[in-house]
Order: structure tokens, then sequence, then C-alpha cells
């Protein structure tokens, strides 16, 4: 091939009049005899998970090294087999199926066949009265979770849904897992077993998370907006403040708490009001300044981007037509700033949520207790009681703030 | 009537805008022509004091506009620029309500008044009220940036290179909606622009600006016949100056007594297209019809002619 202007690879010929057909419906027009590349790697980790992969772990009781127990194993025959059919099947669809909506019905086909199943192997592996084995799920089961809901994300994505759906995908799928989860079928295993041990104290750090969370974040939309139109406004300290708060988010956290140790200390020492209200050198409040510490700069930099991108004549149009600088503010710039400073509020509730976790270290409770104390106590179910929460929290507040950030675009596009 | 009055704006050491003085009277157009970078940009936004003069006044029916309140001053004042500058989140009908609302009319008069400024502009009020800006082509916005700028009934309109933007066809459309809109309101218009043909074609009085000083200010054939500086001479194109001349005429001007066979042409057309009608079919006269439909006397080409010669 010859002529081709940047010496490269100059592409296949195309039909000038032809115009190219849109990425997204390359799959569907491609002939069948082309295998689907992601389906391919499922179908092998689907493989893996049935075949080389212990199903589930049991254990005589909570701490000690558990024994692998493959599907075959952990179920009765016609329930193992079920679900090999069942993953088999979604393989099979992920490899050789281009329709998108047939992908999304074997991933949650997939999906909702696992989960009650796994639950069984407790009933079927459990010596009769005994209470002190433990049946935790294991890499197979994992894997297929991976697998599945890769599957069930990459169609859902392809699906290209409006922000309503997504919005209603994510109900139904927190509504599936409290169908789940109250339906009892899941209480023999290790997971809802530690649960069990602490449901009032879960729910309590459940509270205790989310305040931290979403009260930093409250916090840093407070100051941060007021600071990023300031910077704004004042190129001349915009650099200093961006510096700062950057630098801010390079200290780790746990040396972060130890600087606040010492002035947070202090002031409860001295000032018997602070102490009053919890400002102690260690628990709640270091947790809850050092969040808002790290909510700062995404919260202050995407606000001074967002009306950084105001155009300029727009806003010489406002001004021309007598706006007040407050007009003009409240009418013109932020709205049009908005959907990029919900970007930033956006990363702040996701980064927070998991972050939330450290604030065990010092005592500001959250999730992050069960993952401290199972670390301590070499109980991986404990972990993941406080991990899998704290995961689903995360996941949940992207969806729904994306969901948000489209439909305050919608109106404008 | 606006006077400005040895207006100045310097930055720093540089002068922008060094002590220019004119008077417009009310109900004409006025274009400021000059390179970027000559100032008149400048000097069009120290009227509504979008920058405040280093040095000289503006006087608005004698009022001295530095004692005005800076936002009162601007309700009273439409504002047109480049790229229309709508609110990308609101629709066209919440852009043209801007100033009503801001001076607070109430609802059933903002409402008939952007009624009436879309039926003016050809945008029918069903159809485009409701869009957002982002939905209408180059044209529909720019007539939306001029509807908004005119909503609260302006006396004066400031205009920085309103058709800017637009391609020749729609510009040519923009300016004649311009001139009908100028006559029905009878709004005092200060228009800035680089192109010389337009500010020729709109303006009552062109004022010429380099290097931040006003070099002339005149009518149109004043500054095609009279030229002040060299520089002026250059930018009203010394090849071109005789058609200039032409297409400031009208038929009107060179109607001659008698009568000629052949197609009539209309008093109103000007010379320039009357010429060129008459070099296309070979007539060396054409009889000359009143907006009544009366013919009123010929035109020659000699007499046309005699309108692009050097004044005496």
């Amino acid at each position: 091939m010859t002529g081709s202007p940047t010496g490269g690879y100059a592409g296949p010929a195309v039909d000038p009049a032809v115009p190219p057909a849109p990425i997204r419906d390359a799959s569907v027009e491609r002939p069948a005899r082309a295998l689907d590349r992601l389906g391919i790697v499922l179908a092998v980790l689907i493989a893996l998970a049935l075949i080389a992969s212990p199903f589930v772990t049991y254990r005589a009781n909570r701490i000690v090294s558990g024994e692998a127990r493959s599907l075959f194993e952990a179920l009765p025959p016609f329930l193992a087999a079920g679900l090999a059919l069942v993953s088999a099947t979604v393989a099979l669809v992920a490899v050789l199926v281009r329709h998108r909506g047939m992908r999304l019905a074997a991933a949650i086909l997939g999906l909702v066949t696992l989960f009650p199943v796994v639950g069984a192997t407790a009933g079927f592996l459990t010596p009769e009265g005994n209470t002190f084995a433990r049946i935790s799920p294991a890499t197979g089961f994992w894997l297929l979770v991976f697998a599945f809901a890769l599957l069930c994300a990459d169609s859902l994505s392809r699906l290209k849904p409006s922000p309503w759906l997504r919005l209603l995908a994510l109900a139904l799928a927190a509504g599936a897992i409290a169908a789940l989860l109250l339906s009892g079928s899941w209480n023999g295993l290790s997971l809802l077993k530690e649960y069990a041990a602490r449901s009032d104290s879960f729910w309590r750090e459940g509270r205790q998370h989310v305040l931290l969370a979403i009260g930093s974040l409250v916090a840093a939309v407070v100051v941060g907006l007021p600071v990023g139109m300031l910077c704004h406004r004042a190129p001349a300290i915009r650099g200093a403040i961006l510096q700062v708060l950057s630098i801010i988010q390079t200290i780790p956290s746990i040396a972060l708490f130890g600087i606040l140790m010492v002035p947070l200390g202090l002031l409860a020492a001295n000032v018997p009001a602070a102490a009053a209200i919890g400002i102690r050198g260690i628990g709640a409040a270091p947790a809850f300044i050092a969040l808002f510490l790290y909510a700062l700069l995404p919260v202050v930099a995407n606000t001074v981007v967002g009306l950084d991108g105001v155009q300029p004549s727009v806003v010489d149009a406002a001004r021309g037509m007598g706006m007040s600088r407050r007009q003009r503010l409240f009418e013109i710039e932020l709205p049009l700033a908005f959907p990029i400073i919900l970007t930033g509020i956006r990363i702040v509730l996701v980064q927070n949520l998991g972050l939330a976790t450290i604030a065990a270290l010092i005592g500001g409770g959250g999730f992050g207790t069960f993952i401290f104390q199972g670390v301590g106590q070499t109980a991986m179910d404990l972990v993941l009681l406080g991990a899998i929460p704290t995961v689903a929290l995360s996941f949940a507040a992207a969806v729904i703030l994306d969901a948000v950030i489209d439909l305050t675009k919608g109106s404008r596009a | 009537m606006i006077e400005i009055d040895h207006l100045t704006k310097r930055y720093g050491h540089e002068t922008v805008v060094d002590d220019v003085s004119l008077t417009i009277d009310r109900g004409t157009i006025t274009a400021i022509v000059g390179t970027s970078g000559s100032g008149k940009s400048t000097l069009l936004r120290m009227i509504n004091r979008l920058v405040e003069p280093s040095g000289g006044r503006v006087l608005i029916d004698g009022r001295d506009t530095a004692g005005m309140p800076e936002d009162a001053l601007r309700h009273g004042i439409g504002y047109a620029i480049q790229g229309h500058g709508l609110f990308p989140h609101r629709t066209v009908a919440e852009n043209i309500a801007t100033v009503p609302r801001l001076v607070g009319w109430d609802k059933p008069r903002i409402d008939a008044r952007v009624d009436e400024l879309l039926r003016l502009f050809q945008l029918d009020p069903g159809t485009y009220a409701g869009q957002y800006p982002h939905q209408l082509s180059g044209g529909q916005q720019q007539r939306v940036g001029v509807a908004r700028a005119l909503a609260a009934g302006p006396e004066l309109l400031l205009m920085d290179e309103p058709f800017g933007a637009l391609d020749p066809i729609i510009r040519a459309k923009a300016q004649e909606d311009l001139l009908a809109i100028q006559r029905r309101f009878g709004t005092t218009v200060l228009l800035v622009t680089h192109d010389m043909e337009e500010a020729f074609h709109l303006g009552d009085k062109v004022a010429v600006m380099d290097k931040a000083r006003l070099l002339q200010y005149g009518t149109p054939a004043e500054i095609l016949t009279h030229p002040k500086e060299a520089y002026v001479e250059r930018l009203v194109g010394t090849a071109d100056r005789p058609f200039r001349l032409l297409s400031l005429a009208t038929v009107a001007d060179a109607v001659e007594p008698g009568t000629a066979d052949g197609p009539p042409v209309e008093a109103a057309t000007s010379l320039r297209d009357a010429l060129a009608q008459m070099m296309w079919t070979g007539a060396n006269s054409l009889p000359v019809r009143d907006p009544a439909g009366a013919t009123i006397g010929k035109v020659s080409v000699g007499g046309i002619l005699a309108h692009g010669r050097q004044p005496a």
C-alpha cells in the first residue's frame, strides 16, 4: 500500500461513498465466525472456576485454616450440575452471541442462579447440629461472580441505557440483594454468621461510616465552593491554594492522623466546649477532618475548571445586559459549571466512602472496624463483612451521581 | 443624543482609546470601523461602562453616565456581541426575557414582548420559544441575540461585530433585518465592525479609528470623497471608490426628465445596481418608476457615471 501520508498503517480500503458504521454496531454486524474477545476471556474464567477452583471453603471453626471443596463436593449433584450447566451456557453466550440484550439476560441468569445456590452449600456441608463449622465462598465462586458481573456490566454499558434506566437497574440489583439476604438462604454462610454475631454494631458502624463520608463531603462542598469561586476570580492565589491542596492529598492518612492528633488533643484539653461535642486527639473528629481535607482538592479544582469553562462571551453578554455580580454567579456561571462541579462531588463521595474505612484505625468507627478486627483475628469473613458494604456503597454512589450528572447535562446536551 | 467627550482609556502606559470626541444623533446608525486593536471595541464598551474610562465623559441625553448606577445604565442600553453570547442553559424565550425580567416587568408583558420580537425576527414562537440555543442555526442564534438586546425597548443599541460570525448570505440578510428594525423602532445604533463595506452599507455616519485615535467621522459620502488622512483613503480603497459612491446613491438621485424604453427600474434601487443592469442588458437609459408605480423620468449611463466622479 502506498500513498499513506503518515507512512504508517493506512487502514483498510474504504469506499468513500459508504459512511463507516458507528463503532458500537460493529459487533452486531461482524460475521458470526469472529468470536467475541471479552467472551473468550470470560469463558476461560468460567471454565477455571468450574474445573480448577474450590467453590467453597470448609472450616471446622471460625479461625482454623480451611479445606477446599469443589462444586460437586459442595452441593447435591442436581444443584451442582444445574449451576455448571447455567455457567457453561453463560460462557457459550458470551463467546458466540452478539445480541446485547441476550448477553445481559444470560449474565443476569448466571447471577440469579449463583447467589442462592452458594447459600445451599452451607446446609449441605455443615454437619447436623454443628454450630462451629464455617462455610465461605471460595475462589471458584468469586471467579464466577466476577465473570457474570463483568458480562452484565459490559452488555449494560453497550446498551447505553438512559440515566433513569441505570437508576432503575441499580434499584433492582439492590432489591435482589435485599431479597436474597432477607430470604435467609445465605444464613448458613460464614459471612452472615459474622453478621448475626454483630447485627446491632453492624448498623451502628454503617451509619457512622455514611455520616463520616457524607458529612465530610458536605463540609468540603460548603468550604470548597467559595474557595473555588475565589480562585476563579483571583488567579493570583489560585496556584498557591491548589498547590497546598495537592500537597495535602499526598500525605498518607496515618501521617495525617498523627499530625492532627496533637492540635486536636490540645484543643480538647483546653476548650471544654470542643471536648463536649466529641473532639479528641483520636476518634471521629480527626477522621472527619482528614476526609474533609482530602475532599477539598476535587471540589475546589472542579469548581475552578467548571467556572473557567463558561464561555467568556456568555459572561460578557450577561454583564452588558446589566446583571449584577451576584446574578451572574448564581444565574449564569454556577448553573453552567454545575455538571463539572458535580463530577468533583462524585469523585469525593466515591473516594470518601472508601477512605472512611481508615477511620477505624483511630477509633473513628465505620465499616473499617470490621476490616481491622478481621485482620487482627485472621477471620477473613469478618474482613468481608466490612469490605463488601463499603464497595457496594461506593459503587451505588458512583452509579447514582453519574446518572444525576447526565440528567443535569441533558437539557442542553 | 450621545456625546462622547474627550474619552480616553489607558492600560498602564498603553493608550487604547486616545481622546475621542463625537456626537451621535438620536435615531441614527453609527458604524465605528477599524482594524483589530484600533480601540473601536473599547470605545463601544466605555459607553455602557463595561470598561471604565481613564478620562473624558459619555453623556446620554445630557446625563453623564459616570454618575448612573452601572447595572441600571446597562438595563437601558441594548448590547449584542459577536458569537451572540446566548445563555446555553436557558431557552430562547428565557434568553430574550433577560433584561425585562431584570427590570421587573410582569409575566404577561414579558410573554407578549417575547412573542412580538420572535415574530419580528421571523422565528415562529410556537417552534422556537422553548428551544435551547444549541438547537438553532448560526443565523437564528444571531437573531435571538439581537432580539434579546432589544427586549426592553432600549433607545440605544450597542453592537460589537454582531455579524462577524455569519456567512456572507446570512450576513446580508441580518444587515437588512437590522435596517428594517432600526427604522421601525427608531433605535439609536452604535455598531463596531472591521468591514468597511458593512460600515458604509449600514452607517448613517461612519467613524474611522486607527491606533486608538478617531481619524475621521462623517457620512459615508464625505469619507469617500474627502478622506482626511492617507490611512482613511487606503481603507476606503482608492480603486473601489467610485463604485462605493454609486452604491450609496439611489436612482432617485440621478433621475432625468424624459422617457426611455425597456424594463423600468425602481427609484429606490442603488445606482450601482442600476448601472449593472444597464451594462448587462446593453441599455443606455431606462425608465424610472416611483414606489406607486408611476414613471417619473429616466436614468442614463452618463448620468450614473457622473455620480461616481471625483467632486470638484
